[in-house]
């Protein structure tokens, strides 16, 4: 084989054979995918979850991480927003002309990884691949179907005044890694991305309260878009409190420095919930048990007051809008 | 790494409000003249925290707002011509101009790149070498050294297709302009750290010698601010307006001499046209003569048509200090960070996207 991804990998010909047969499937390799056909087959019962998404990060490989694992992250933890256990997933790369077939088989071993972290296996897929400069290296696509328990019902139009908003740990890592690699900055204390698979921590939490009203995992837009469209969704208002919502030193001084605000920093491994404040106590104290949910902490309530509206109480005292994201912060960050 | 914490202390800012309180007795009204702190005061809540006595008001050290239509216009031109690049910081791409924007000229198929450096300008230059790339050199005496730095690395390395559309500015000139018209009162100015650091306290001295105006340099922490404050309401109450450094952490009195030569280097004092204040003289930087061949304006001859501002929109009375984002008939109906009409509300550092997004309003 050539070290690069030439056109003929895609043509459908023996190199595509080549591609799927030497790099793709011994890796990824179940008796569902091994059999090569057109499509998957399951059987299913109960209530499934489906989801998709498409990965461009600009660098493909940034600290913590690289767009491998960020799209099985991704999708697993989309299913898990849900509360669904995430089963199968689809994986589609387009490729660029001339990428290398080195850096193609250390994304494949990222997406292996994390595949088997969140014990999710790939069950079909597909590979494309464009003239140079139609495509920027690769792009990944995962669609992924997982069951959700009987009696769960998460959903952003759930909050209820008097709710508790938990947070799984420090934001902006993510956002502010990918900035980092793409600009070349240097801090003393690299940022390393939080790009994860949260299905075990939300596994976890549901199974020491079921009454999880919402949850969802703040990607692009952070912290601050989520909790805008709990607003939106269950029409209540959400008080924050600044001081409360983990940040590590590093993302702190990054973002005073670039003049980001992080509340709306992309994130890859943190989840937001939302639960009786009768829950709220049991369910951190869960989420702190799992390695992804360390720093969790309550940072705010969901109030009647200014329907549609996030209010933060500043670390000086006074309060302030927390609006949604506006315009592009960073673009292709996921 | 703490340095960050300690400056957004909230025990101590309650000290220094109460203070504040405490000290002000007449009616006084401060502008901010930088769009950094204008963020800050809306982020962290300030203006909850001072006495009625005390108002405030946004100034025009907004690189992107107080670009000149006229000169947003002319870039967007340069676009136009066949084997240009024009690399901008991201701010401007949303600018509306007289009859487009950047951003929308680049979806119709010019190459424009946004950029983070100037240096990065060089760099495409460096890699296109059969195309002219034109840096759109927005800025006030912060950004104009690096400006000055990236020509001077271009002039070196023999990078001859690299070109600089200088729409630099400078911040005493244009605080002269606006105590001049007299069109607002002011009592005390609080001046841009960032720019401070550069050009130092010194080039401040005539606003209290010959307006009667205090100025004090901060920072951009909360703590900086209200610090600013204080010491502002200390000299108005005790009628000994100066200049003091309040941000003693970056600015010296001298400012930073390097940067200063490396500014003198490349470019010469000119008049410059702002939005909303129209042409103040010697308020600008132009590309000197010995760098000439790096001037786009010498390069680049074109045909504009005229200009227009966008109806309705007050940008230029807010950037003067006259008026307050929320009294803009625009503000918050027509024009949003989604759809703006004027720059004050595309750019991170304009007064009206400050206030629209967090809110003017008190939650308590």
């Amino acid at each position: 084989m050539s070290d690069n991804v030439l056109l003929a990998h895609g043509s459908g010909g023996k190199l595509s054979h080549d591609l799927i047969e030497k790099k793709l499937l011994p890796p990824l390799a179940n008796p569902m995918l091994n059999r090569l056909d057109d499509s998957a087959i399951f059987e299913f019962s109960g209530h499934l979850a489906f989801t998709t998404d498409s990965y461009v990060v600009n660098p493909i490989f940034f600290p913590g991480g690289d767009i491998g694992k960020l799209a099985i992250c991704g999708t697993v933890n989309d299913l898990s927003m849900n509360g669904a256990k995430p089963l199968y997933l689809s994986l589609s790369l387009i490729l660029e002309e001339g990428f290398s077939l080195s850096e193609l088989d250390r994304i494949v071993g990222s997406i292996k990884a994390a595949a088997e972290e969140a014990e999710v296996r790939i069950v079909t897929g597909d590979t494309k691949v464009v003239n140079q400069g139609q495509a920027d290296k690769l792009f990944i696509n995962t669609s992924g179907i997982g069951a959700i328990p009987l009696g769960i019902d998460i959903s952003g139009a759930n909050a209820r005044a008097g709710n508790k908003i938990i947070l799984s740990g420090t934001i902006g890592d993510h956002g502010i890694a990918v900035m980092c690699q793409r600009e070349g900055l240097k801090f003393s204390t690299p940022v390393q991305s939080d790009c994860a698979p949260l299905n075990k921590l939300v596994s976890q939490m549901l199974k020491s309260s079921p009454r999880i009203h919402c949850l969802r995992d703040p990607t692009r837009g952070g912290l601050a878009t989520v909790l805008n469209e709990f607003t939106q969704q269950s029409n209540v208002g959400i008080v924050l409190e600044e001081d409360k919502i983990p940040m590590k030193e590093s993302v702190k001084a990054a973002c005073e420095l670039l003049g980001f605000d992080p509340l709306y920093l992309a994130n890859e491994g943190k989840l937001v919930a939302i639960a009786e404040p009768g829950d709220a106590g049991k369910i951190l104290a869960e989420m702190q048990q799992n390695i992804y949910g360390r720093d969790a902490a309550i940072i705010g309530e969901v109030s009647n007051a200014h329907p549609g509206r996030v209010i933060m109480k500043t670390k000086l005292g006074p309060s302030r809008v927390v609006d949604m994201l506006s315009g592009e912060l960073l673009p292709r960050i996921c | 790494m703490k340095l960050i914490d300690e400056y957004q202390n909230s025990a101590l800012a309650r000290k220094l409000a109460i203070r504040i309180a405490n000290r002000s007795a007449k009616p006084i009204r401060l502008m901010e003249f930088c769009g950094g702190h204008t963020h800050a005061i809306m982020r962290y809540g300030i203006r909850q925290l001072l006495p009625e006595t005390v108002e405030m008001r946004a100034g025009p050290g907004c690189p992107v707002c107080v670009t000149a239509t006229a000169d947003l216009d002319k870039a967007i031109a340069m676009a136009h011509l066949a084997g240009v690049i024009i690399t901008t910081f991201g701010d401007m791409m949303r600018v509306p101009g007289s009859h487009s924007s950047l951003q929308q000229t680049r979806a119709e198929g010019a190459d424009i790149r946004v950029i983070y450096s100037a240096m990065d300008a060089v760099e495409i230059a460096r890699s296109n070498p059969q195309k002219s790339v034109i840096l759109i050199g927005i800025g006030f005496e912060t950004t104009a050294p690096t400006i000055a730095a990236s020509t001077i690395k271009a002039q070196k390395e023999g990078i001859e297709n690299f070109y600089v559309l200088s729409l630099l500015k400078l911040s005493p000139p244009v605080m002269k302009a606006i105590l001049e018209l007299g069109e607002v009162r002011l009592d005390g100015i609080i001046c841009p750290g960032h720019v401070s650091v550069i050009i130092g306290s010194y080039p401040y001295e005539f606003i209290p010698k010959n307006h009667n105006v205090g100025c004090v340099i901060s920072g951009f922490e909360p703590l900086d601010i209200l610090l600013c404050i204080d010491r502002l309401v200390e000299q108005i109450e005790s009628g000994q307006p100066k200049v003091e450094i309040a941000y003693r952490r970056g600015v010296k009195p001298e400012g930073n001499e390097k940067a200063l030569e490396l500014m003198g280097e490349v470019f010469e004092i000119a008049q410059a046209n702002w939005r909303g204040i129209g042409v103040v003289p010697q308020s600008g930087l132009r590309v000197s003569q010995k760098y000439e061949h790096f001037d786009a304006d010498n390069l680049f001859r074109l045909n504009l048509k005229p200009t227009g501002e966008p109806k309705g929109c007050r940008c230029g009375e807010i950037l003067r200090g006259i008026a307050t984002p929320p009294e803009c008939g625009l503000f918050g109906k027509v024009c949003t960070p989604e759809k703006p009409i004027g720059p004050c509300m595309v750019s991170s550092e304009g007064a009206c996207a400050a206030y629209y997004k967090y809110g003017g309003i008190s939650y308590e």
